[in-house]
């Protein structure tokens, strides 16, 4: 940040609470789209966990047994069956694409407008191709394995169940998410956040700091993964 | 920023200064701006500043008038319950299913669509920027997004009353399986519009509530630190974040509800026989449900409470005109409360079967909650000692609500215990106890609201003579409808009954259940005296003065009232103290606004804040 009164503040435990105790913010420098990201995230976590914790009481307490994931989740390669192949391509996809991601925050902050649009098209081709394996990975399991919410060949109706509602929802949430990083590939080769040009619905200027708050959402997206990666496909 | 410090080195006297930086010997110094002047968007045309309006007084006031409309319904509802109550078989329209319709409707219209909506959306988005020192909030179209969003949620609502099969008549809590099962009344269509609702809320209170959350950390103005705001503030931040921490339980098993219902899924439903015949539904758990939506339901309460709490403190405190008894204690109790009410949601689950060292850790829990709400209300009557008490509307409405809220209280320790719960579980004693914590005792506090910041809002007083009736007649009316109630569950008359048959309550409790039903439909038709009250005296109504309360917090130091879009005009306030300065010893006058710099009241004893 710019203000250079922020560099005498005190740090570590003291610079907390003189933080805390102090007027105007809270949280020094921290922009405040930036901070409304970080609670919404907080937020949205509770809501991962709800999903996740009710999974585990279910499958905790069904009577019929559990389907086993390496089987029901395998793919059969020049007649070699292999076990969550594809779960690993796509996590291996969207790990990169927050990569990706972070280097464009870097870029954005170097005001690089070139570099920082590319890598934002990166991420979402990334994000695309995960939402395209998953979309192929939900029809091989509906069309192929028989796999419904309401009953599946492999044992508890449960399984397809919470897959089908945690995965969509967060396959709902890499897709809102693509669909802002076209948007924002656009506006950062237009040269909107050079300009500071006028947001279309909430009239306020562009900032290179979208791009970060963007990427606190695709970090968070990929994080979410990790764990549903960790329940759903190794438990 | 446009405004420099304003420095006067006149005084020898030391003041701890809140500042970081700053310090020195000048004791009007306050630390220069962080941040810019905020970016506005004003609107130009009718809709854009008054329909579609991204300022959050305009908001506010469009909440309240939904979530009031709403309220209004709500009420209606319950006329109709108290009809068939106390007059059982007087209108053949009151069948057993449009009366538990109607228990479920009025549920979840009261709890979530007016107490919710119209502490945070109504009183949070008018006052938190004022409060504050604040433009607006943070993100105005946002806010304006979540206003919209609230109002489809509340007309999906409604639509709700004209499909086939009517509302769901599940009760307020929604319970699996029954909920989704033919035999309920609106199983069909009722109970989808219903958790679509609830979704919708969800996702609308989000957007707002992110607003408040960042506009009360991020977007003070200079020298308001966390300590110096008003506890109305804390109280609607720490409910706030309360909301979105809980309201994610609520969105969760509402779309899990709505799969088993659309998809047939099984999260919730277990294997069940219906007429001899397996239904598909298998393997699912009805507790989960009870434990998602409680982990949402409980917390709710103290978002419905906390913001009461934060608003009677500073009513009390301007209408005794002394500052508030222990505010830091007042400020730790919201956060604790806040804090506890994530561990204790399964006291509502007492009968549910649930292991008995469960109901050992929730009572427990529960029981631990007392100790900072009991000291609240110490300080609540603390504050009033020996204060220079105004018995006006706003007061009688504030005591009103000490009493109620220490009435519930009690009987809420009562059912926190596990032995003493199970018996009085699902009975009147229940309907008695949470009618007064959570219904009556925080609608005492919005009625004080209104009347100590209508002047505020338009520029006039409500009448007094009408207030007076009015409150008269819902304390004493309310307490003749909920007092009663309370007897009427210890005889174990059960809730929910359409009407109770041959039973030998009819004979005891019949009369009881006749005196309560008119005193409701009185407090009901009394509510219209109000309504009546601020048609009127936004025409008639007596002129206001700025500032008429003699109160220091900042929404009345705006340079015009009502304030303006952008709300103090030229310059932002700068902030020196508390809002709490009220007959200081020493000072001129009785009050010392919270804008007053340290040189301009140098004999005055004022609190270090």
């Amino acid at each position: 940040m710019t203000d250079p009164t922020l560099d005498k503040l005190p740090g570590g435990f003291k610079g907390m609470s003189s933080d805390i105790g102090s007027d105007q913010t809270t949280f020094k420098g921290v922009n405040w789209g930036k901070a409304m990201m970080w609670i919404f995230l907080l937020s949205d976590t509770f809501v991962f966990s709800c999903f996740l914790v009710a999974y585990m009481k279910v499958r905790a307490s069904v009577t019929e047994p559990w389907p086993y994931p390496s089987e029901v989740f395998g793919l059969e390669v020049f007649g070699v069956p292999v076990p969550l192949l594809l779960i690993a391509i796509m996590t291996f996809v969207l790990i990169t694409s927050s990569g990706t991601m972070a280097l464009a925050v870097k870029y954005g902050y170097e005001k690089n407008r070139k570099m920082c649009g590319l890598f934002v098209l990166l991420t979402a081709i990334g994000g695309l191709t995960f939402v395209g394996m998953q979309a192929f990975e939900w029809s091989k399991l509906i069309f192929h394995d028989g796999v419904r919410p309401w009953g599946n060949p492999f044992g508890a109706e449960q399984f397809g169940a919470f897959f089908f509602m945690i995965t969509g929802f967060h396959g709902t949430h890499v897709s809102i998410g693509v669909i802002f990083l076209f948007i924002f590939a656009r506006k950062v080769f237009r040269g909107d956040f050079d300009t500071g040009k006028r947001g279309y619905f909430t009239t306020m200027k562009s900032d290179y700091v979208a791009i970060e708050i963007l990427g606190l959402y695709w970090h968070f997206v990929d994080l979410v993964w990790v764990f549903i990666f960790a329940f759903f496909y190794l438990w | 920023m446009s405004d420099d410090l304003n420095i006067k080195k006149s005084s020898k006297i030391k003041t701890k200064s809140s500042s970081v930086s700053g310090g020195g010997t000048d004791i009007d110094y306050v630390r220069p701006a962080e941040i810019p002047e905020q970016d506005l968007y004003h609107g130009h045309s009718f809709i854009t500043k008054w329909i579609f309006c991204q300022d959050a007084k305009v908001i506010g006031i469009q909440y309240t008038l939904t979530a009031v409309f709403t309220g209004v319904v709500g009420l209606i509802l319950s006329w109709m319950m108290r009809m068939q109550l106390g007059f059982p078989e007087l209108f053949p329209f009151l069948t057993a299913e449009s009366y538990y319709q109607f228990v479920t409707m009025h549920g979840m219209i009261m709890v979530v669509y007016l107490l919710t909506a119209l502490f945070l959306g109504g009183f949070g988005n008018y006052l938190i920027p004022l409060m504050v020192g604040a433009r607006d909030m943070v993100f105005p179209y946002v806010n304006m997004l979540s206003y919209w969003m609230f109002f489809v949620a509340v007309v999906v609502l409604m639509a709700s009353f004209f499909v086939p099969g009517g509302p769901t008549g599940s009760g307020w809590t929604l319970y699996p399986p029954q909920a989704i099962l033919e035999g309920t009344p609106g199983s069909e269509y009722g109970i989808l519009l219903m958790l679509i609702s609830l979704s919708l809320f969800v996702i609308g209170f989000t957007m707002g509530g992110l607003n408040y959350v960042i506009t009360i950390l991020q977007a003070r103005t200079r020298g308001m630190t966390l300590m110096r705001m008003p506890l109305t503030i804390w109280g609607i931040f720490t409910a706030t974040v309360l909301a979105l921490l809980a309201f994610p339980a609520l969105l969760v098993s509402s779309i899990m509800m709505t799969l088993d219902k659309v998809l047939g899924t099984s999260f919730f439903m277990p294997t069940i026989i219906k007429a001899g015949e397996l239904l598909s539904y298998d393997g699912g758990s009805p507790i989960l449900f009870q434990h998602l939506f409680w982990f949402f339901g409980h917390p709710e309460v103290y978002i419905v409470a906390l913001p009461a709490f934060g608003i009677v403190s500073d009513l009390i405190s301007v209408h005794s005109r002394k500052n508030i008894f222990g505010y830091r204690m007042m400020v730790w109790a919201i956060v604790i409360i806040g804090a506890l009410s994530f561990f204790v949601w399964a006291h509502h689950m007492y009968v549910s079967g649930m292991t008995p060292w469960f109901g050992f850790f929730f009572a427990t829990t529960t029981l631990i909650i007392a100790v900072p709400t009991a000291l609240k209300v110490y300080n609540w009557i603390l504050t009033l000692w020996r204060g220079n008490i105004r018995l006006n509307t706003v007061m009688l409405f504030c005591l009103g609500f000490i009493l109620t809220f220490v009435n519930g209280g009690i009987t809420g320790i009562f059912l926190g215990n596990v032995v003493v719960d199970v018996p009085l579980s699902d009975t009147y004693f229940v309907i008695a106890h949470f009618h007064m914590v959570m219904g009556i005792a925080p609608l005492m506090v919005i009625f004080g609201a209104i009347y100590h910041w209508f002047p505020l809002i338009t520029g006039r007083f409500l009448d007094e003579k009408l207030g007076k009736w009015h409150f008269w007649t819902t304390f004493l009316g309310a307490y003749s409808i909920y007092f009663p109630m309370h007897y009427l569950g210890f005889i174990g008359v059960p809730r929910r009954y359409f009407e109770m048959y041959d039973s030998p309550y009819v004979t005891s409790a019949v009369g009881m259940n006749e005196f309560i039903s008119i005193a409701a439909f009185i407090v009901g038709a009394a509510q219209f005296i109000f309504f009546f009250n601020v048609v009127k005296s936004l025409r008639l109504g007596k002129r206001a003065e700025k500032n008429p309360w003699k109160a220091n917090s900042l929404e009345w130091l705006t340079p015009s009232m009502p304030p303006e879009h952008g709300n103090f005009g030229e310059k932002l306030p700068v902030v020196h103290r508390w809002a709490y300065d009220y007959n200081v010893p020493g000072a001129k006058k009785d009050y010392i606004t919270q804008t007053t710099p340290p040189s301009e009241v140098l004999g005055a004893e004022v609190e270090k804040t």
